[in-house]
């Protein structure tokens, strides 16, 4: 049943894993909840269209995607006013939110708000990232999962990261030829990866998985190319070749599709733009928001849960959803502490096993400087136009910081308003400055958090209006 | 690294950035301490507007520095083009303020008068009922009554202007001191000592253009500079083809072709949020003032902080114990920049000043010192 | 660029871009259908009139904008097909009182 008031005691944002369990949670508790996602059907990315799948085969992307199955549809049989095709586009410290269904404009609060928008992809700019016909292999995942699409032609996946594998573990699957896979990851990453391992041995499954992912990889017989640099998208007017260093030899392969991967960082928009506090994660090379071990956010009434409060994986999202459903109960006074706490055994001890595999993983598929710090040809901002060399001239003149720079250049005024630029605008000042990115800051975050009109601001109304 | 200068100014935001120019070109060695890039910076918040009409209602010479410092810009635009090749997108051909009832129409005409007779009619202007106005931006709504318009109004962009500021500082050889925040601030026999973090500066001259934080500072070289935050929420759009060709106190489309939408006065204290309810505030407005916006989509809001003095009139304060120090807090920063750069610098320099300088400086606050009561 | 997988439905729904009729699978998003398509650019960007075409398919990127029936710069990725959709390719700043 969609939205039908304006006020609910716990408002979930996103229907990712994460948000799913979390509303699942609670509602099983008795609180009175309601989520909003901006997709038709639940899932998130991960399991994105997984009871609306339009595959022929629902396992072609592997066993975790239909394990979404089930989650979502104990989801759909809960007690949750579940609205989709909502877009979020305001939420502020004191719990008000502006919410878009079908071109209307709605307000609502919460006493508790849990935000479960989940990730994006880490930015992978190089130069020529902009032509048409680059993509990032996520793109990929979406396009096979949502519309049962896959390459035409040759396609060449580069990058780093678990999830690059799979998909090219999913297009084998599928009988896509695949030109070559570019691995950017250096051998140091490896080694220091490796420091991690015991810890990595508590999700031994995790790396079963990976190791089976490569064997198919190898048994395909794609062309492997390791410890790519210098990787350079090129064409007029649409991506034609792509140059790269490896093996200590210039490269060149034509193709009209690269898909490109350097992990996935949380999306920060919402949380940051509220006012909830985020500090850097140095071995994720990430922004992350502070949360406690419930998930509990630096605003009251605010927790953030899922893969939005640190990269660990959707097993891992589920269970941190479930944490976070299990405290919004405790909070609003359906459970007391001793079962809260009680209820909670199990789930952590679950999700710490399911997050043991991470310090390897960012470990090993760390994404090298010269992909996080890209050369002066690279249009570090796509929607203004701004180059890296732009950034490091005025970091030369002592800009102080991500925020002026913005101003002084435009680069992350677009309309993705930092999302694609600001890890590398970041990370070039702070290189350029010899500091770590914590100390160099980040843009700030505002509304509006998605795309919304004047006319439709200026005509919001209450749910309940709009349903007559 | 050089820490000892003739003169420092104390935040580099575009008071500061336009007062270090202007001493800087004349070729004292002069650096600017600036603090973080996460500060309340009221620069990086600003409308755009060069904004004369208004100015100074009820005080005359804040009517008469408004239009001098306004009649300064294209000459001032020029050099900072030529030196630093940055474009501002600077424009002078008049400005409006809309009357959305006649209520308004009546507070606005008289305001108007005000401001004329404050300058002996060197503040020119016009009040255009709907007829008139439709012929001069054609895309009004019947809501619009009218505007008021004068001839000496502009805009520009204020990012590109501190930068272009910034730029022509370093040009002239100024000392750029970033992320330095300046701690406190000393006399120190003829001169000053200030800190921030563990770096030590001396000065001869100390010129404060902190902001928010002058009212501290000043505090320590025996100055009361009564300034407090009045938040300002503002709205950018997408960019659209140009439909708008002037500036308006509500609604300017800048050289990019975004609109940004404002002008809503809060008292908070120092939140730089948004609500729901000011940027709904502002976008209905927008609408009503230009229905066609409604499929237009917004792009960004932000709050921003303005350096509001206890009378809303710029102050301009020398420090009678410590002569050596100076203290500059206004809203302005972008009107008022190219007379901050020519008339504010020359009189921090000792040059023949500007007879309208003392008016603003804080004995206006002080009863016993004023000579002349101003309405 | 993009193509079906085999044993899918075959259900087609009409759509028209930029004038002319075209037929791309149903329940799909409009970036999608443009990629099925192999429509590439889908729009000039406003600062160098540069050819772009989707990015990350989930609504981070703005680079798959495009109008549709009658609304510019709408994200193709966040919309799904539907018969009859009037879509149109289109340059990043648009005459907003054309519409």
């Amino acid at each position: 049943m969609p939205l039908s008031k304006s006020h609910y005691s716990v408002l979930v944002i996103g229907g990712g894993p994460a948000g799913m369990a979390a509303a699942k949670t609670a509602a099983k508790y008795g609180v009175d909840v309601a989520l909003v996602d901006e997709q038709f059907q639940p899932g998130g990315q991960i399991y994105r269209n997984v009871d609306r799948s339009p595959l022929p085969d629902i396992d072609l992307p592997g066993k975790e995607y239909t394990f979404g199955k089930t989650e979502v549809l104990s989801f759909r049989q809960a007690d949750i006013d579940y609205q989709p095709g909502a877009s979020v586009w305001y939420l502020d410290r004191d719990r008000c939110v502006g919410v878009l269904i079908d071109g209307v404009n709605h307000r609502l609060s919460a006493d508790k708000i849990i935000i479960a928008v989940g990730a994006q992809e880490r930015p992978m700019p190089i130069p020529g990232w902009q032509l048409p016909g680059v993509m990032s292999a996520g793109a990929g995942q979406i396009l096979l999962k949502s519309a049962a699409l896959v390459p035409g032609a040759d396609v060449v996946l580069a990058g780093s990261g678990p999830l690059l594998l799979l998909l090219a573990w999913q297009y084998i699957r599928a009988g896509v030829s695949i030109s070559a896979i570019l691995d950017t990851t250096t051998k140091i990453n490896r080694i220091k990866a490796l420091a991690h391992l015991p810890r990595a041995l508590g999700a031994v499954d995790y790396l079963w998985k990976g190791l089976g992912l490569i064997r198919t990889i190898r048994r395909a017989r794609i062309p492997l190319f390791s410890n790519v640099s210098q990787l350079v998208a090129e064409g007029e007017p649409k991506l034609q070749s792509i140059s790269f260093r490896s093996g200590g030899r210039d490269h060149k392969i034509k193709t009209s599709l690269l898909l490109l991967h350097q992990g996935v960082i949380p999306s920060l928009h919402m949380a940051q733009a509220a006012g909830c506090g985020i500090g850097w994660n140095e071995s994720q090379q990430c922004w992350i928001p502070e949360v406690d071990s419930w998930g509990q956010s630096s605003l009251p009434g605010i927790l953030i849960t899922g893969d939005g409060a640190g990269i660990s994986g959707a097993r891992a999202a589920s269970l941190s959803g479930q944490l976070s459903g299990l405290q919004v109960a405790y909070e609003l006074k359906q459970i007391d502490c001793k079962q809260r706490d009680r209820l909670a055994v199990t789930l952590r001890n679950a999700w710490n096993r399911h997050r043991s595999i991470r310090p390897f993983l960012d470990a090993w598929y760390r994404a090298p400087d010269s992909y996080l710090n890209p050369p002066d040809e690279t249009m570090v901002c796509r929607c203004e136009e701004v180059f890296a060399s732009e950034i490091r001239d005025i970091a030369k003149i002592g800009c102080i910081g991500p925020n002026q720079a913005k101003a002084f250049t435009r680069c992350g005024m677009g309309p993705c308003q930092g999302r694609l630029c600001g890890n590398t605008v970041e990370q070039i000042m702070a290189k350029s400055r010899g500091e770590s990115v914590a100390q160099t800051g980040r843009y700030r975050a505002r509304p509006p958090l998605k795309p919304i009109t004047l006319g439709q601001i200026a005509g919001s109304m209450d749910p309940g209006e709009s349903n007559q | 690294m050089k820490t000892d200068f003739d003169t420092i100014i104390v935040g580099g935001g575009l008071v500061g950035a336009a007062v270090a120019c202007g001493i800087a070109s004349r070729g004292t060695s002069v650096a600017i301490v600036d603090g973080e890039d996460g500060d309340f910076r009221a620069s990086r918040g600003n409308f755009g507007l060069v904004w004369v009409q208004g100015k100074g209602a009820k005080h005359a010479p804040y009517a008469q520095w408004s239009g001098n410092a306004a009649k300064l810009w294209p000459s001032f635009e020029s050099k900072l083009r030529d030196t630093t090749g940055i474009n501002i997108g600077f424009q002078q051909n008049g400005g409006f303020d809309f009357c959305l009832s006649e209520q308004e129409w009546q507070v606005r005409s008289e305001e108007m008068r005000s401001v004329a007779q404050h300058t002996q009619a060197v503040f020119e202007y016009s009040m255009l009922k709907h007829t008139e106005l439709k012929q001069k931006i054609p895309q009004i709504s019947d809501d619009v009554i009218g505007a008021s318009f004068s001839p000496q109004d502009g805009h520009l962009n204020p990012l590109y202007l501190l930068r272009a500021l910034h730029q022509l500082f370093v040009l002239l050889n100024g000392a750029y001191r970033p992320r330095q925040r300046v701690v406190s601030v000393q006399p120190d026999g003829d001169g000053f000592i200030l800190r921030s973090g563990s770096t030590r500066y001396t000065a001869g001259q100390v010129v404060l253009c902190a902001g928010l934080d002058n009212q501290r500072l000043a505090k320590e070289l025996d100055m009361d500079i009564p300034v407090h935050p009045i938040r300002g929420q503002l709205l950018i759009t997408e960019r659209l083809k140009p439909f708008l060709r002037y500036p308006c106190l509500q609604i300017r489309q800048t050289q990019e072709g975004t609109l940004q939408i404002g002008d809503s006065h809060e008292d908070v204290g120092l939140d730089e949020g948004t609500t729901l309810d000011v940027i709904t505030a502002l976008a209905t407005r927008a609408v009503r003032i230009f229905p066609h916006l409604k499929n237009v989509k917004l792009n960004r809001a932000w709050g921003a902080l303005r350096v509001m003095t206890a009378d809303g009139i710029p102050i301009y304060h020398r420090s009678e114990r410590y002569p050596g120090a100076f203290a500059l807090s206004c809203h302005s920063g972008v009107s008022l920049a190219a007379a901050h750069e020519k008339l504010i610098s020359g009189w921090i320099c000792g040059d023949q000043s500007d007879l309208l300088i003392p008016e603003f400086s804080v004995d206006r606050f002080d009863v016993s010192k004023t000579q002349k009561h101003i309405a | 660029m993009f193509q079906r997988l085999k044993n899918t439905s075959p259900e087609l729904v009409e759509l028209n871009l930029d004038g002319q009729p075209v037929s791309v699978p149903t329940g799909i998003s409009v970036a999608a259908a443009l990629l099925y398509l192999d429509a590439k650019p889908i729009r000039r960007t406003a600062v160098s009139d540069s050819p772009r075409a989707p990015y990350c398919m989930m609504g981070v990127c703005f680079d798959c904008l495009i109008e549709i029936d009658g609304q510019p710069n709408l994200q193709a990725c966040q919309v799904n097909v539907a018969r009859g959709m009037q879509i149109r390719r289109q340059n990043a700043a648009y005459d907003s009182e054309a519409m």
